[in-house]
């Protein structure tokens, strides 16, 4: 055994410190998946289910049978999930029963991030002596483009987490530096498993419009299909080709059903801007709204449908016409203190 | 048990760290070589064998004298099982420190130094934290030409230090300086090589030592 001259004693606390964030002891978790998994059973039991093969949806699902909650806030709603999903991960005591710390940057302070950042230089210098070999034996390095454009790197917060340690936006952008630095280097192909570590792919952006090709009934009629809506009105059409120009809404003819001129006009403008009025028949279904809205989405939907009958450059001309975009106008909520969306109460002087 | 320690400690070089390293070993890795005439530190002037050219060179007799004493001494640290931190805040050999360290077992800590590491660890780290038993600089100066802040707070904790002193450093506080070159990148490697064999052979022998005893 060892002759420990402490040089440092504990000194005594105050109570009326305050110590840092709850730290919770192994004990405390351990029990808490007891009685989850305790809750578990009897919540299969109560609903009916077989304890063994309840899984994580089914907790959810009866749960929000038994306590449903009209709030918005889906956090703030009663949830049953295993405890190492609500406690955070926190971290255990970093040395043994000697005293001597596990970890041998320790005493740093901030021993992940300064771990990590000594296991990406040591891969840039291995990368660098890789690219040496290759300039020795003569040999041509390696230059594949990496595809920079689709992938970002880890956030601070994502970092954070990882690390489980707090970062400051120096040590951040110092790691980031670092990491850049690694792959702008030719012969970074070699590091690219551990790159990946950090990397993220970004979604694409923007979806390319696909025209849909025209269908074919029984009598070999081409016609195609669109939706549209406005306000709160949904419409679908299906336009066929080879047709007198009748339209059809909801099984009744288009005088019946639209007795006001302007929804007529409404419904024509697509045909009349591409000049194909007599040229097609239109069938429509269309719910919700009121008359000027109904007229609007089936605008709409024959505009999309007529897409698959037209070149590429009149659908150019109809987007910019604005037969295909959708109108975002609502009604506004009307707010308190206020008569309406926007009219005020009458203004008194006394 | 009480033998195991005091053993040791009746012979004048029990690990035999004379072995280690020869003087020619020294110069080759231009270890005496120190800055120029105007960087000289006063107390630096006993330790200077000469100045030639204007470029101070250090006398490599004293610094094998206390080489010697130094590597003694961290060897019988690590006999004890003590905690050993290698300081440095030298860019360029921060990596080549760490990896030392790591290959030792022992701790390392080349990067930014907080204010209360060792004087408010009970704060920084947690109650119950065991301080570094030696603290080994393989350069005093920080990034901005002063005295390192460790070698001040170690003299405060009570903390005895190694460390390598070049012509511009102040080797008042340190426990055990070792005049020499801490700027070559082949001065610096081979006292990470001497350190590295002298810790190995200490924790090697004790491990020796413990057997022996266990079978008795």
């Amino acid at each position: 055994t060892l002759r420990l001259i402490c040089t440092t004693t504990a000194v005594q606390r105050k109570n009326a410190r305050a110590s840092g964030p709850e730290k919770y002891t192994e004990a405390f978790i351990k029990k808490q998946i007891e009685e989850f998994n305790l809750g578990k059973r009897h919540l299969a039991n109560m609903m009916g289910e077989d304890p063994e093969t309840f899984t994580q949806e089914d907790i959810d699902r009866a749960i929000a049978y038994l306590f449903p909650s009209g709030l918005f806030d889906k956090q703030a709603r009663p949830m049953m999930k295993h405890p190492t999903e609500i406690f955070p991960e926190q971290r255990k005591i970093q040395w043994g029963e000697d005293g001597r710390p596990f970890h041998f940057l320790f005493y740093t302070g901030k021993q992940s991030y300064y771990s990590l950042m000594h296991e990406t230089y040591e891969k840039f210098l291995n990368v660098q002596k890789h690219q040496d070999q290759l300039i020795a034996e003569d040999l041509p390095l390696q230059k594949e483009k990496r595809n920079l454009a689709g992938s970002r790197w880890l956030t601070k917060i994502e970092l954070e987490e990882m690390l489980l340690e707090k970062l400051s936006d120096d040590d951040y952008s110092r790691f980031i530096q670092l990491l850049q630095k690694l792959v702008a280097l030719p012969c970074a192909d070699i590091e690219e498993s551990y790159i990946q570590k950090f990397s993220k792919e970004l979604p694409v952006q923007l979806q390319e419009v696909v025209i849909e090709p025209l269908q074919y009934d029984e009598q070999g009629k081409a016609f195609s299909t669109g939706e549209g809506k406005r306000k709160t009105a949904r419409a679908t059409a299906v336009v066929y080709d080879n047709g007198t120009g009748k339209i059809t809404v909801n099984g009744a003819d288009i005088l019946h059903y639209f007795p006001v001129l302007q929804d007529r006009e409404q419904l024509l403008f697509p045909f009349q801007f591409l000049g194909r009025i007599g040229k097609h028949d239109m069938v429509c279904t269309v719910s919700g709204g009121g008359r000027s809205a109904q007229a609007g989405a089936i605008r709409l939907a024959s505009a999309k449908a007529l897409r698959s009958f037209v070149t590429e450059k009149e659908v150019e001309c109809m987007r910019q016409a604005g037969l295909l975009t959708v109108d975002p106008r609502v009604k506004e909520r009307k707010k308190p203190g206020q008569e309406g969306p926007r009219r005020k109460f009458t203004w008194k002087k006394r | 048990d009480d033998k195991l320690l005091t053993e040791p400690l009746s012979h004048p070089d029990f690990f035999s760290v004379k072995e280690l390293f020869t003087l020619k070993d020294l110069f080759d890795a231009r270890v005496h070589l120190g800055h120029k005439k105007g960087c000289r530190h006063r107390f630096m002037e006993p330790y200077i064998f000469g100045c030639r050219l204007d470029q101070d060179i250090i006398d490599l007799d004293q610094t094998m004298q206390h080489l010697q004493l130094a590597l003694n001494f961290t060897a019988h640290v690590a006999y004890r099982g003590g905690i050993i931190l290698f300081v440095s805040r030298k860019r360029q050999f921060c990596h080549l420190v760490e990896s030392t360290a790591r290959a030792c077992g022992e701790y390392a800590h080349t990067r930014y130094w907080q204010g209360g590491l060792l004087t408010n660890a009970h704060v920084q780290f947690g109650p119950g934290v065991r301080l570094p038993d030696l603290l080994v600089f393989l350069s005093t100066l920080n990034n901005v030409f002063e005295p390192h802040v460790a070698i001040r707070d170690a003299a405060k904790m009570s903390i005895p230090t190694v460390g390598v002193v070049d012509t511009n450093c102040n080797p008042c506080l340190i426990t055990y300086p070792i005049p020499g070159n801490d700027d070559s990148p082949a001065a610096v490697e081979l006292y990470c090589k001497l350190f590295r064999m002298t810790i190995i052979r200490a924790k090697d022998k004790r491990r020796q030592s413990e057997a022996v005893e266990e079978l008795r």
